[in-house]
């Protein structure tokens, strides 16, 4: 890979549950133009420190540099970059299907065929919850288009670095406790 | 267990606490109860009546620049407010630490969209460096602390504190906290990398045609002396940033002047031409680098600042060095081997020679041109015995081409926002931080007249600002962008000016204008002799370019450069 590659990342953020801190944090990614494509907030097992995974589209700089700003941001406790780290990701999507007589049992066939759930059913509709990795919540939605969608919600990533892989993820700090080293502003 | 103390009065008392002796402002609505326990219990804070809210925070920022010290604002909600955000911008471009006190609507009141009211902290988020809404009061004496301490330390920046008004009227038991919980900001983790410092001592030692760029950070840091001690004993040249002017001597033999769009020739040769650029303090912008691909082309660069998110910025660097600027210098002295480069600094004083036999003031004019007045005003203050606050455009240029500065911190300037206004008020705050300091505003007669009202504010304090109008009735570096890239196409550039010389007699400035060249010095005398503040009106020829010129987005190797005459004049 050159340093002009864009790529994915899937990133997260620890940042203290403090008032206007996703404005911040929303706000540094629109002025600086970085390519947000999803952002997820929620509590973490710390009380009064906030979670937030995003994926952002960058070349090795754009990356680097939405680490440093971010970490900059006085309240963003860390930022590690979970893209080379073995790590479980999903998303969870809401789906509400038109859904009658004579589609119904097609459209419940599918739900087992990709282990969704139906969490709410009408004379005209379904709704369906899948959680999943993004691309099969994609093979779903394509699938159920054929009957209506009537609305839909997806919550965008969330991820977790995997137990056997926590070392990594240390080593992956932002900041060591002496400093930025030298090989932490390499680009590929 | 404290005494109980109003909202207002944990304001003034963390103030005092914080050192803090002056503060700029304009009270209103919002902030009356704040104002109204200042006078009640005559803190010993003087408090410098601005006549508009961005004079005010202009204000802080160039008392900061000049002391080194926290700048403070206190205005109020609303217009009160927004009217601070330029000056917020400015400082924050320029790494300035100031704290601003805002008063908002009462809690009650919050987000109705009564009278007065606009949400301060959304809009002042992107130019502070942190920020603050307090609707509690018990919030308060914390986020006064840690205001102080986040503007000061690391990379200084402005921060905003908006104080609901009933919370100023609250009260509660209070003492100033002693400990801070900041557990995302780690300012004193500051010494650079030792793998990076070797990596740096090394290719410096190892290089053919070395050069330094030097920036704010090194006056920051207070590096000046350990910069100087660097060049001299590894014998490599110094460029500064236009921030950084005044962290090297600019007479020294190693001055390579400052780079950039409008830096001299031989400053811009040397940046190309180099094999290992060391830029420290500097971020690196587009105004100095030119395309940021064209850049130094045959350099291997180290980048040494304090912030890690300048390293790679703008440009790709071999070595980044993240730490503060003296411990960085102070490692790398340990690493540096004594050296010489002949023939690389016989380059450069060949082109220091060609640049000279072009030099404007060496041109035959009787015309009146400001480098001109810019050269007479170093010979007037003894060489440069005294502090420049210049505005931005063209005169700004001119200064900082053609006045040496030799002292740290005798240069304060908007270089990042480039807000035009800013002089005026900001050698009102430099004057007040430093009362024996001889103070000249150098101001272009569009970015004089952005901020003039603040005239009042010399007088009513009493302040000897000597102040120096460059007159040529344009805006003069658009008409300069106009006549270089639009066909000389003046659209909005030309100015119609009041008498300033009148203007400045009606606050009770005395004033001249100054229309030929034999006058300058006896004029610049003048205004020295006076015991107070004097204002002269420089009426220059109207059509003369800044130059040398690098095009926007061009490599610094593609320089318009003089003679003046083919380009100018018709």
């Amino acid at each position: 890979m050159t340093k002009q590659d864009v790529s994915r990342h899937t990133m997260i953020a620890w940042v203290e549950d403090k008032p206007g801190v996703l404005n911040r944090v929303s706000g540094l990614f629109g002025r600086r133009n970085y390519n947000i494509e999803s952002l997820t907030v929620g509590h973490s097992e710390t009380p009064g420190v906030s979670r937030m995974t995003f994926v952002v589209r960058g070349t090795d700089r754009d990356i680097q540099q939405v680490r440093m700003q971010l970490y900059k941001l006085i309240n963003v406790l860390d930022v590690r970059d979970l893209t080379d780290i073995p790590h479980v990701h999903y998303e969870m999507a809401l789906i509400k299907v038109h859904a009658v007589n004579g589609t119904r049992a097609e459209i419940m066939r599918l739900v087992d065929i990709f282990r969704a759930d139906i969490v709410d059913v009408d004379l005209t509709s379904v709704t369906i919850r899948l959680a999943s990795k993004e691309d099969r919540i994609n093979a779903l939605l394509r699938l159920l288009q054929q009957f209506g969608i009537k609305e839909m919600v997806r919550s965008g990533r969330l991820a977790m670095v995997r137990g056997s892989a926590e070392s990594e993820l240390e080593e992956e700090s932002s900041k060591s406790e002496n400093g930025y080293a030298v090989e932490q502003f390499e680009l590929n | 267990m404290g005494e109980m103390k109003t909202g207002g009065q944990i304001i003034w008392e963390s103030l005092v606490q914080e050192g803090v002796d002056v503060v700029f402002g304009i009270p209103g609505g919002a902030i009356l109860p704040t104002y109204d326990d200042l006078f009640k219990y005559n803190y010993p804070i003087h408090h410098v009546l601005a006549t508009h809210e961005q004079g005010a925070t202009h204000m802080a920022d160039g008392y900061a620049r000049a002391t080194g010290k926290v700048g403070v604002a206190i205005n109020t909600s609303g217009p009160g407010a927004t009217n601070m955000i330029t000056g917020l911008g400015t400082a924050y471009m320029d790494s300035t630490p100031i704290v601003a006190i805002t008063g908002q609507v009462s809690t009650s009141l919050l987000g109705r969209d009564g009278f007065q009211e606009s949400d301060v902290f959304g809009i002042s988020m992107p130019v502070t460096k942190h920020n603050y809404l307090i609707t509690n009061i018990r919030d308060l004496p914390m986020a006064l602390k840690e205001a102080f301490y986040i503007a000061r330390t690391g990379r200084p920046g402005p921060v905003l504190i908006d104080v609901c008004k009933d919370v100023q009227q609250a009260s509660m038991e209070f003492e100033y906290p002693s400990e801070l919980n900041l557990p995302g900001y780690h300012p004193h983790q500051n010494e650079p990398d030792p793998v990076a410092v070797r990596r740096a001592a090394q290719m410096l030692n190892e290089a053919k045609r070395p050069r330094i760029v030097a920036g704010q950070g090194i006056s920051i840091a207070k590096a000046e002396r350990e910069l100087r001690q660097l060049a001299e004993i590894a014998n490599i040249p110094v460029a500064t940033s236009l921030l950084g002017i005044g962290t090297f001597p600019s007479t020294h033999p190693l001055s390579v002047s400052w780079g950039g769009m409008h830096g001299e020739a031989y400053t811009n040769f040397a940046m190309q031409e180099c094999d290992v650029m060391f830029a420290i303090g500097a971020r690196l912008d587009d105004r100095l680098t030119g395309a940021f691909e064209t850049f130094a082309p045959k350099a291997r660069i180290i980048h040494a600042d304090l912030d890690p998110a300048e390293m790679n910025k703008n440009l790709t660097i071999d070595t980044p060095v993240v730490g503060d600027a003296l411990l960085t210098m102070r490692e790398l002295l340990t690493q540096i081997q004594p050296n010489e480069h002949p023939a690389w600094i016989e380059q450069i004083e060949e082109w220091k020679s060609d640049s000279n036999d072009r030099d404007i003031l060496a041109q035959e004019t009787d015309e009146l041109i400001a480098p001109y007045i810019m050269r007479e005003l170093w010979h007037a203050t003894d060489e440069g015995n005294c502090t420049v606050v210049s505005d931005v455009g063209q005169h700004q240029m001119w200064e900082a081409q053609y006045f040496r500065h030799t002292k740290r911190r005798s240069l304060l300037t908007s270089g990042g926002l480039g807000t035009m206004g800013y002089a005026l008020p900001a050698a009102i705050g430099a004057q007040i931080g430093h009362p024996e300091e001889e103070i000249w505003v150098v101001a272009g007669d569009g970015g004089f007249q952005m901020t003039m009202n603040e005239l009042s504010t010399i007088v009513q304090e009493r302040l000897p600002v000597k102040l120096a109008i460059i007159n040529n009735g344009f805006l003069g570096m658009v008409r300069q962008w106009q006549d270089v890239f639009y066909n000389k196409r003046h659209s909005g550039t030309p100015l119609f000016n009041p008498d300033f010389v009148k203007i400045a007699e009606a606050y009770g400035i005395p004033a001249r204008s100054v229309t030929r060249k034999e006058e300058v010095f006896d004029a610049l005398r003048e205004a020295q002799a006076f015991d107070g503040p004097f204002l002269l009106d420089f009426q220059v020829e109207e059509f003369t370019n800044v130059y040398p010129m690098v095009a926007p987005a061009k490599s610094n190797a593609d320089m318009i450069r003089r003679p003046i005459s083919e380009s100018e004049g018709e």
